[in-house]
């Protein structure tokens, strides 16, 4: 199973919580909206988040001040 | 229950259609002439009865995703099972441009379609159902279909006429949803997908008017029929707009597989030679004549083209065009057309657009030998993997698709373009 960073991108206003604390994870697009680092997406704009990064993923999530950001388990695949 | 089961004679449903063009080989604008036909309503009894029937036919969406039908009906089935309350929505949106064939048939077979959306609703166990349809023809014919029907009292699930508002992301599911519920049509974000919250939050089947009136021929005359024409993978046929350079533009019912050539050929022929095709609409691709005349309009067919049949939009290009400027006007279409939530699409798409635009001056331009960091094809294909993916809805990843799709098709026009000449100025 992978977890996996869900960003909403109708909520997202480029505040750029998530990039600070995620800097391993997020970087800023020349908008500052996030986007993976681009050895960290296991689709194109899809940031996997590893164990270790885990704890900081969550602090991510409950400071984003659009609560923007949700931490979704990949599988089972839902259609 | 599988498709050997059915027996046409049994069902009322008279002979089986014309083979290569099932749908508008059944046109039938009024009621009377349509029960003449293709009979009355081959009602199930039950919830989930069909859903066996679609899987077998391997019927897929036609409003351009092509997601198989079996699934989205088996699991708004599983909902109203489950003891909730489930709803139909029919799609006749068509907010692509240059595409014609919901329209085209709402006008000629409405009665199909809305014998569809009464047979899927019953499938999902829905009570009921709305028709989704752009103002004008689509809505009136809608309308006027339902009053018949009223009055013969052959409709079990009420159905509700909702028009739907011009725009290219009218038609996106969860902006379909907004739109009836009497919000925005926007799309939302997809962590709750509309077959679990659509509609007055209930589990909600949204489905193409075309993907309905297939399966109102499948529960007539069964998926071994359905399965005669088409692929093996994608079997049956589709509707598809052809335009462009070609004697005659229009609505055509073609088979999932026929070679782009022989599509052509259908809608009489390129009036002028062609340098490249558009296939899947202004979210799809172009298919350069020199490589693709004979590609296969399927899903399979044209993936190694980078591209799909999409919502059968298919638009002939010829050399006295540029494609860079016909792609560049479609672009900033695009660009017009984004609904505003999302920042990676909202500040991309015009960037984009604005790129592209550039390209499609001829104009003398060095910039790609001496800052290869600065050349706009470069900066174009950046820009479309920079907004890939990352959105409510798919505009973005669409719009990048074919922003990508234009600079590999029309590479040489760049490289004219760059010299400050153009293929369409050519004597």
């Amino acid at each position: 199973m992978t977890t996996s960073l869900h960003i909403d991108w109708t909520a997202c206003r480029a505040r750029g919580v998530c990039v600070d604390l995620l800097p391993e994870l997020l970087e800023p697009d020349p908008w500052g909206y996030p986007v993976p680092r681009p050895d960290q997406a296991s689709e194109p704009a899809v940031p996997t988040v590893s164990a270790e990064l885990t704890p900081h993923a969550r602090r991510a999530v409950a400071l984003c001040p659009r609560m923007a950001l949700r931490l979704v388990d990949d599988d089972p695949p839902s259609g | 229950m599988t498709s050997a089961a059915v027996d046409p004679a049994v069902l009322g449903a008279g002979p089986p259609p014309n083979a290569t063009s099932p749908l508008l080989g059944a046109a039938a604008a009024d009621l009377g002439e349509h029960q003449h036909r293709s009979g009355p309503i081959p009602w199930r009894g039950g919830s989930g009865r069909l859903i066996a029937d679609v899987r077998d036919a391997g019927l897929t969406g036609r409003g351009g995703a092509g997601f198989p039908t079996w699934r989205k009906l088996a699991g708004v089935a599983a909902a109203a099972a489950a003891g909730g309350e489930t709803v139909l929505v029919a799609n006749a949106a068509e907010g692509e441009p240059a595409s014609t064939k919901d329209v085209t048939l709402l006008t000629r077979c409405p009665h199909l379609v809305l014998d569809g959306v009464q047979l899927a609703a019953e499938a999902a166990g829905a009570r009921s159902a709305y028709l989704y349809a752009k103002a004008g023809p689509a809505a009136d014919a809608a309308r006027f279909a339902l009053a018949q029907r009223r009055a013969q009292a052959r409709d079990r699930v009420p159905i509700a006429v909702v028009e739907a508002p011009a725009g290219f992301l009218a038609g996106e599911e969860s902006a379909v949803v907004a739109a009836i519920d009497g919000r925005r049509p926007v799309p939302r974000d997809k962590r709750t997908p509309v077959y679990r919250s659509g509609v007055r939050g209930r589990p909600t089947l949204v489905q193409n008017v075309e993907t309905l009136a297939h399966l109102a021929l499948i529960a007539r005359h069964g998926a071994g029929w359905f399965r005669r024409t088409g692929t093996a993978a994608e079997p049956g046929t589709l509707l598809a707009t052809i335009s462009g350079a070609v004697a005659a533009p229009g609505v055509h019912e073609l088979p999932h597989g026929i070679a782009l050539s022989a599509a052509l050929e259908l809608a009489g022929g390129a009036t002028a030679p062609l340098q490249a095709v558009l296939v899947g609409g202004y979210h799809g691709g172009w298919l350069p004549m020199a490589t693709a005349r004979h590609a296969p309009l399927s899903r399979e067919g044209l993936r190694p083209y980078g591209c799909s049949p999409g919502a059968g939009v298919i638009m002939a290009l010829p050399w006295s065009a540029c494609g860079l400027r016909e792609a560049a006007g479609i672009v900033g279409y695009l660009a017009g057309q984004l609904a505003g939530q999302c920042g990676p699409c909202r500040n991309g798409l015009p960037a984009i657009a604005d790129t592209l635009g550039r390209l499609a001056v001829p104009a003398p331009d060095r910039t790609a030998f001496d800052r290869p960091e600065l050349d706009r094809a470069a900066t174009l294909r950046r820009l479309a993997d920079l907004v890939d993916g990352r959105g409510a809805c798919h505009h973005p990843d669409g719009t990048a698709r074919f922003a990508r799709s234009t600079l590999l098709a029309f590479e040489a026009e760049v490289g004219l373009h760059r010299n400050g000449r153009c293929t369409a100025s050519r004597p």
